[in-house]
């Protein structure tokens, strides 16, 4: 019985992102900067060191007219939880200093930058390249700092950051619930900004362990995949798809092998 | 003007000429300098990494100069724990040269931090399941091993072994020698294993990751092995490479080619292995994951499938086969391409299990990353080559490196 | 490192890891201090002055 409790209890927060709905707007990767304080550079046309917690790729099925199709894909950190899912994923095992952790109870990996001393073996371990290094000290044009989130901290120059699902909203809300004599949050009281700034409804978060929840049922469509399935980092972000080709493009597969 | 410091029966350049060569070592060294201060005051925007090179050409520089460093704790182990007396005549210089690759390799890392003040959190916060933690704490206590091996050999100047405290602390070093190689020998088996398991345990990198035993990935075991078989080539080819500098023989041919030998043999047992390695890996570990052998050797300007038989049959098979025929080694050209075959080997596999690892796509919607470094990472890699001349500089001059030497070339 | 690092376990990792680092160290330490307490030993009694290692 006891077990059974604690076994409720235990959350794994996920997302499920419906790829046929997403438009490729962008709102979730600005809504994503906005809310996490998210430093840029005065000329972002360089990529590479640019820093994207929520990052959309553009898809194609490389065919030409009247087959050609696209197909926009957000991928935030993938919060993996590693072979067997006990929570040794790609990036935890390998930082030297425990700068990076998984939440046995939430399954959010985190990054604690006051703690990361740059190294940046998360960053060679991570398949999605969903972990950035701050290359530059952040700087926000003039007046720009008071807009700045108070909930999140400003990362420093020389240390890796990454998507937390929002963290820090998750803290509001468990303080919230608390605050009211309750142990257990709703649904909607601990959604990420991407989540909620999508103006297609193409983002679903929630706990995936949780039958109350809408995730909890969409990573069950028989259109639903992870990325990289293959390399057993057991993501929990699901993606759905209608279209086969986009199904496909995300994993890898052998020349002529079935899925 | 030095003489009263510079070892008794051995002749040494002018003072004028020898401060002509430090001073231009020292110039490389002071542009080193200059790039690796612009590095830790402005930060590593300095260079040409980026989020898809995290690791770069400095994580390269600092695995192979522990790989090829490695022919001290070799060198040192067949000299004290297997016996091999004869190797007491290079085991100094094999010192030496650990020494300095072992000093350049933190000094790389300490630059390669994003946050270089921060750099101890890996000993205070360590996490012991990170291959790079493994890394951190037995390079740091095998450099302090290999400080204590060198220290004895600075006590042997002629002016510092006058004073009877250093000459009787010289003493006991050397007494106890063989406990402090041993002891650096089981270190060096787990940093060079370590280091081999930095890109082995990443299972999200196809083209790193390695099946293993326990926690080890193959890697572990063949790093540590290709160290043991490279590194006393390097002892060798640096060795010789002083020799046609100072235009003097310094160790006998016997014991270069008992080293080669050595060597040789190990070279060929390693290669066999990571055929055997490369073949599963090919066969297996990669196809499981979704990808074929070209996958990882095509579609991109730099890394074909030659890089795979430059590392595995050129600079592997063929020093092996050099280097256990006796023709071979007795052969000074054969040799000489041997030795200098092996290290490059050693260069190209780290080259290898860092560049290319990071260079692979592994989403199917990405592309290959291409990488050249800027100037100031090529200065910060250079700076310990300029460091190396010097420190080696300043030992052959004033210190008694090779016992050989007064043999080698009576004074007429 | 240690064991009043918050990070700390008294787990089988902990131990195998850890126990390898301070068994290397006490090696080390240990040979230095004979090393050293030796030399000075007998630098104070004039002893073993014409021992030569070359």
């Amino acid at each position: 019985m006891k077990e059974e409790q604690s076994k409720e209890k235990v959350k794994k927060f996920g997302m499920v992102i419906d790829l046929d709905k997403c438009t490729g707007c962008g709102a979730c990767m600005v809504a994503c900067m906005a809310e996490n304080n998210v430093p840029f550079k005065e000329d972002e046309s360089k990529k590479l060191d640019s820093i994207t917690w929520l990052r959309i790729y553009k898809l194609t099925n490389g065919k030409s007219f009247p087959d050609a199709d696209i197909c926009y894909l957000p991928r935030p950190c993938q919060h993996c939880g590693g072979k067997g899912d006990h929570g040794h994923s790609p990036c935890v095992s390998v930082c030297p200093a425990t700068a990076t952790d998984y939440n046995k109870e939430t399954g959010i990996v985190s990054q604690i930058y006051t703690r990361c001393f740059g190294c940046r073996y998360c960053m060679a371990a991570c398949p999605y390249h969903a972990r950035y290094f701050n290359w530059w000290d952040p700087v926000w044009p003039d007046g720009m700092e008071k807009y700045l989130s108070p909930n999140v901290s400003v990362r420093m120059r020389g240390v890796v950051e990454k998507c937390s699902f929002c963290f820090h909203r998750y803290q509001l809300a468990m303080d919230k619930a608390y605050y009211e004599g309750r142990r257990e949050i709703e649904e909607t009281e601990y959604q990420t900004a991407c989540t909620q700034s999508c103006p297609a409804n193409a983002i679903a978060f929630g706990d995936l362990n949780n039958s109350g929840h809408a995730v909890y049922e969409l990573k069950k469509d028989k259109n639903a995949f992870r990325l990289l399935e293959r390399l057993q980092t057991n993501p929990k972000v699901y993606y759905l798809s209608s279209r086969e080709w986009v199904r496909r493009a995300g994993d890898n597969y052998l020349k002529d092998e079935k899925k | 003007m030095d003489s009263a410091l510079i070892p008794r029966g051995v002749k040494r350049c002018p003072t004028w000429q020898f401060a002509l060569w430090i001073g231009a070592a020292g110039a490389v060294l002071l542009w080193g300098v200059f790039a690796m201060l612009l590095c830790w005051f402005k930060g590593l925007n300095q260079t040409n990494m980026n989020d898809s090179y995290g690791f770069a050409l400095w994580i390269w520089a600092d695995l192979a100069v522990i790989a090829l460093g490695g022919g001290a704790f070799f060198t040192g182990f067949l000299r004290y724990i297997v016996g091999k007396d004869e190797l007491k005549n290079i085991i100094n210089y094999a010192v030496l040269i650990g020494f300095i690759c072992y000093s350049s390799a933190l000094l790389i890392l300490a630059i390669d931090i994003g946050q270089p003040l921060r750099g101890w959190f890996i000993f205070w916060h360590a996490n012991v399941h990170s291959m790079l933690t493994e890394v951190a704490f037995c390079l740091t206590c095998y450099f302090g091993v290999l400080t204590i091996e060198y220290v004895p050999l600075i006590l042997e100047n002629r002016q510092i072994d006058k004073v009877p405290f250093f000459h009787r602390l010289g003493h006991n070093m050397h007494e106890i020698m063989a406990v402090f190689a041993a002891t650096g020998a089981f270190l060096s088996f787990f940093h060079q294993g370590s280091l081999g398991g930095v890109s082995g345990v990443l299972f999200g990198r196809p083209f790193g990751y390695r099946e293993g035993i326990f926690i080890w990935p193959w890697t572990f075991f063949l790093y540590t092995w290709s160290a043991a078989a490279c590194g006393p080539c390097f002892t060798i080819m640096i060795t010789k490479i002083t020799e046609k500098v100072t235009g003097k023989r310094l160790v006998k041919q016997n014991v270069i080619e008992l080293l080669a030998k050595i060597s040789g043999w190990m070279i060929g047992t390693y290669i066999i292995a990571k055929i055997i390695d490369t073949w599963y890996w090919a066969k297996v570990t990669a196809p499981a994951a979704g990808f074929n052998l070209m996958d990882f050797y095509s579609n991109n300007p730099f890394y074909g499938i030659w890089i795979l038989v430059l590392e595995i049959v050129i600079c592997g098979v063929v020093p092996a086969i050099i280097l256990t025929s006796e023709k071979g080694r007795k052969n000074p050209a054969a040799l000489m391409t041997a030795i200098i075959l092996a290290v490059l080997g050693a260069c190209v596999n780290r080259w290898v299990m860092v560049l290319q690892v990071m260079a692979v796509p592994v989403l199917t919607f990405e592309n290959w990353v291409m990488y050249y470094p800027s100037w100031q990472e090529v200065a910060t890699t250079i700076l310990p080559v300029a460091y190396g001349v010097i420190l080696i500089s300043l030992s052959y001059r004033y210190l008694p490196i090779f016992p050989q030497e007064q043999e080698l070339n009576p004074e007429v | 490192m240690f064991p009043f690092c918050f990070e700390w376990m008294w787990d089988m990792s902990h131990m195998v890891f850890m126990g390898g680092l301070w068994y290397a160290l006490t090696i080390i330490g240990l040979g230095m201090t004979f090393c050293i307490g030796k030399a000075f030993y007998d630098t104070f009694f004039d002893k073993g002055k014409d021992d030569n290692h070359h």
